[in-house]
């Protein structure tokens, strides 16, 4: 008989979505663990501990103490929901965009430079309005609408000036005019959950930053794109927000790897964290690579 | 009924049933993020607001 499984899930705090997936464990007699980002640590030699685990569901919210830690779990061969691989892509917008380039996903024109000048040189040529984006950050955080040469210029000397080194690559797209919403589909594996419209006054449509939730019907275009992008980037538990662009149709904007659904969960009425918890059953149920399995 | 003090401004804050340890609650007062680190007996401490690399 296979021993019980045992899963950990690493986080930060405590938002809404961990306490819906720790409720959703419960609820099916799993046994895990919450793993405390900021008390846990690792010591290389010794993956014994780690590797009591079947699979471990990364929550952080911050996303180098979850790479990081996603990346020694899967060299001790634990592992993990979602993988390094896919933390890796997803957690660098200009990574994103590269990797969707090569697969032929539709996506916001974007160009990138590494020098204010460059950028500058880069915007000019691209027109105005472009928005720039750190390539890593979420939650709409510090993206800027640039609007005119003054405006690009001033922007870039305060990235250059107060920016850490990120900062310092200049990750410059369109202008997209979408219709006051954005889409956020909820991917599980080989399947879209479900997917909501964010609604918004300001052209920043994030939740995050106060977007309504409104249900989005599922189209064989929405289906078909959002499993293209999830498979581009590795596959997993992923949130693929989509925009509708008025030349290019539907465009892929960003892939988020530790998704929240605080919106889609009550607005779309479907359990994402039960299917989550589901999803993260069946990774541990394909058996650890542990090398230092007990 | 669990209450607790706002470190920020000494609001009394009630907690909610099935609060958790690591969970965030806003004070109803001064809007500061308190992260819960304790329920018996219940404490709070200010949570940071966000940093650079923080989302999903």
């Amino acid at each position: 008989m296979r021993p019980r499984l045992k899963i950990g899930v690493l986080y930060s705090r405590v938002r809404v979505e961990e306490k819906w997936i720790f409720a959703a464990m419960e609820k099916q007699g799993i046994d895990y663990e919450r793993l405390d980002d900021r008390k846990i640590h690792f010591d290389l030699d010794n993956p014994t501990p780690w590797c009591t685990f079947d699979v471990v569901l990364e929550r952080s919210i911050s996303y180098n103490s979850g790479l990081y830690a996603l990346r020694i779990l899967n060299a001790f061969g634990v592992p993990t929901v979602n993988t390094a691989a896919v933390a890796e892509v997803c957690g660098d917008k200009l990574t994103t965009s590269a990797i969707l380039s090569q697969a032929g996903v539709p996506q916001p024109r974007n160009v990138v430079a590494f020098t204010p000048e460059a950028a500058l040189d880069a915007i000019e040529a691209f027109g105005y309005p472009v928005v720039l984006k750190p390539v890593v950050g979420s939650w709409g955080r510090l993206l800027a609408k640039v609007n005119d040469r003054d405006a690009a210029e001033a922007v870039l000397e305060h990235k250059s000036t107060l920016g850490s080194v990120q900062h310092s690559v200049f990750y410059i797209q369109e202008f997209i005019k979408k219709p006051g919403r954005d889409i956020r589909a909820i991917v599980v594996g080989d399947r879209v959950l479900t997917a909501i419209y964010r609604k918004s006054e300001h052209w920043i449509t994030n939740t995050a930053r106060s977007g309504e939730g409104e249900i989005c019907p599922i189209t064989p275009e929405i289906e078909t794109l959002c499993l293209k992008a999830a498979s581009a980037v590795g596959g997993g538990l992923l949130a693929v927000d989509l925009v509708e662009h008025p030349d290019k149709g539907l465009v892929v904007n960003e892939i988020n790897h530790t998704m929240e659904f605080h919106s889609a969960q009550p607005v779309s009425g479907v359990n994402i964290a039960d299917e989550i918890v589901n999803y993260v059953v069946n990774v541990a149920s394909s058996g650890s690579k542990c090398f230092n399995r007990l | 009924m669990t209450t607790v003090s706002c470190p920020e401004c000494a609001a009394d804050i009630t907690l909610d049933e099935g609060t958790e340890v690591n969970e965030i609650i806003v004070c109803p007062d001064c809007g500061v993020d308190l992260e819960v680190t304790a329920l018996d007996p219940a404490t709070v401490e200010m949570a940071p607001m966000e940093e650079e690399d923080w989302g999903e």
